[in-house]
């Protein structure tokens, strides 16, 4: 048994660090994330973690301290925002290409201007091309959870690729939930010390580091990342089975359901908002409608064979957003809607663009955008690929 | 299973990439009169194309020097003259 303490996402995003006994930190502040940092700088100054934690002049700079980090085989972590994510892009990519497993908490937070610090995906998709693993939380529980799991999949031989999870500003960042915060001893058991077998920055064994690979290699090693996320989607189904018999938390792997057993229309969505879905689908379940929800955790890789699975029998699909790929739609949905084409399913779909700049969605919210998706089912009316919901009159 | 990766890693060997002193537009030539042996072309040759001997003379590896000017540059007595490729 662990200990219970009622924490933020953030602080619970510090205690993963600190029970993943990561050993170079990079800090950089930005809101919503800074006191993730916050809290490592206590715990290293107290004693209570053993690492070294390196304050940097930017977000680019501290993926760089990561990578270096991680290249002589530390285990490695910082933390980010919205434009401090943005800014690291180009390490972001450098991470992947070098095969380095760092991990990082990014707290979701809109993109300016206009100027705005609450709630988005956007950030973290826009990263969708790096190579890194994409999970969203939602809750500070999951997020604990997920950093710990996170480290063991990044770690393994083959996958060798960097991971982050995603927690929505505020609403997760900064509420205070209880959260079951498991002995060091157990996550010791779960997580051992990171042992890369061929990536070491070695003097007596000299190498070339971020080396030349021109049209006769390069896409050879461009494939073994992608194999790497193909490997990663295993190992998070089988990690993710390892951690709930060990902790007794079922996370499922890289998707979550709820009530889709007998669902017949199923609403998808991430992080906060999948929380708010379970009760959305609670209400149309009491209304007489079949709903279930297919809570997406990890976007990269993308679910494919689980969305397989669910969506046999369902008839419509009601995915909400909280990000816009500008020109196309939710990107989301984008995706989902080529794994049903690959299948060749017809369902319908409504594809929804909600909650951007933090606005609130409710349960209620997506009850209604279900109700809209029906609606369109039942009269036969094809929905555009990408509903904004409730916009107002400017 | 095992699962087969590929890595970005190499080992350093002698011209990977071909013969680069065809780059090359100036080539360094040493005065070896008026080398002091200091080797502070030695260290700061980018390409480790200058050569050091038993001795510490130093001469330049022209299958690989790619003409740069950096030797040149540090040579505290300009000892090393970039001449133009002819």
């Amino acid at each position: 048994m662990g200990e219970w303490k009622i924490i933020t996402g953030n602080r619970a995003a510090a205690e993963a660090a600190k029970l993943a006994r990561v050993q170079v930190v990079a800090a950089y502040p930005i809101t919503p994330q800074t006191t993730i940092v916050e809290y490592i700088a206590h715990m290293v100054e107290s004693g209570e973690l053993d690492a070294k934690y390196i304050r940097v002049e930017s977000e680019h700079s501290a993926m760089a301290a990561c990578i270096g980090a991680a290249s002589v085989g530390a285990r490695a972590f910082t933390a980010t925002s919205s434009h401090g994510l943005l800014l690291m892009h180009e390490m972001l990519h450098w991470a992947v290409g070098a095969r380095l497993p760092i991990v990082m908490a990014v707290v979701n937070r809109s993109l300016g201007p206009p100027w705005n610090i609450h709630s988005e995906h956007q950030d973290a998709i826009s990263q969708r091309d790096t190579g890194w693993l994409i999970s969203f939380a939602s809750d500070p529980q999951e997020v604990l959870d997920s950093i710990i799991i996170l480290y063991k999949v990044c770690e393994t031989h083959g996958v060798y690729l960097p991971g982050f999870v995603s927690l929505d500003a505020f609403v997760l960042s900064h509420t205070s939930m209880p959260v079951d915060i498991p002995p060091q001893e157990d996550v010791d058991r779960f997580l051992p010390p990171y042992k890369p077998r061929h990536y070491l920055i070695d003097v007596e064994n000299p190498k070339t580091y971020g080396n030349i690979a021109f049209p006769d290699r390069y896409m050879e090693l461009r494939w073994s990342i992608q194999r790497g996320q193909e490997l990663a989607a295993q190992k998070i189904k089988e990690y993710t089975r390892e951690y709930a018999k060990a902790f007794g938390r079922d996370y499922q792997g890289l998707v979550e359901h709820y009530k889709t057993e007998d669902a017949r229309h199923l609403l998808v969505t991430a992080g906060a908002m999948a929380s708010e879905a379970r009760i959305a689908v609670d209400k149309l379940r009491d209304e007489g409608v079949k709903a279930g929800l297919l809570k997406i955790r990890f976007y990269r890789p993308f679910p494919r064979e689980d969305i397989e699975k669910v969506v046999e029998d369902i008839e419509s699909i009601t995915v909400i957003d909280r990000n816009i790929s500008f020109g196309m739609g939710g990107a989301m949905a984008t995706d989902l809607t080529a794994v049903l084409y690959d299948m060749g399913k017809s369902i319908t779909l409504g594809r929804f663009i909600a909650g951007l700049g933090g606005r609130d969605v409710t349960f209620e919210h997506m009850a209604q955008m279900v109700k809209h998706t029906l609606k369109a089912h039942h009269s036969g009316e094809k929905l555009p690929p990408a509903v904004w919901f409730g916009l107002r009159e400017w | 299973m095992e699962v087969k990766i590929y890595l970005p890693l190499s080992s350093p060997t002698v011209g990977a990439i071909g013969k680069t002193g065809l780059w090359r537009v100036f080539k360094p030539v040493i005065d070896q009169e008026k080398c002091t042996k200091c080797l502070q072309c030695w260290l700061f040759c980018p390409d480790a194309s200058i050569k050091r001997a038993e001795d510490d003379s130093v001469s330049v590896d022209y299958e690989y020097c790619k003409g740069c000017g950096i030797c040149s540059d540090v040579c505290p007595v300009g000892a090393i003259e970039m001449v133009k490729e002819g």
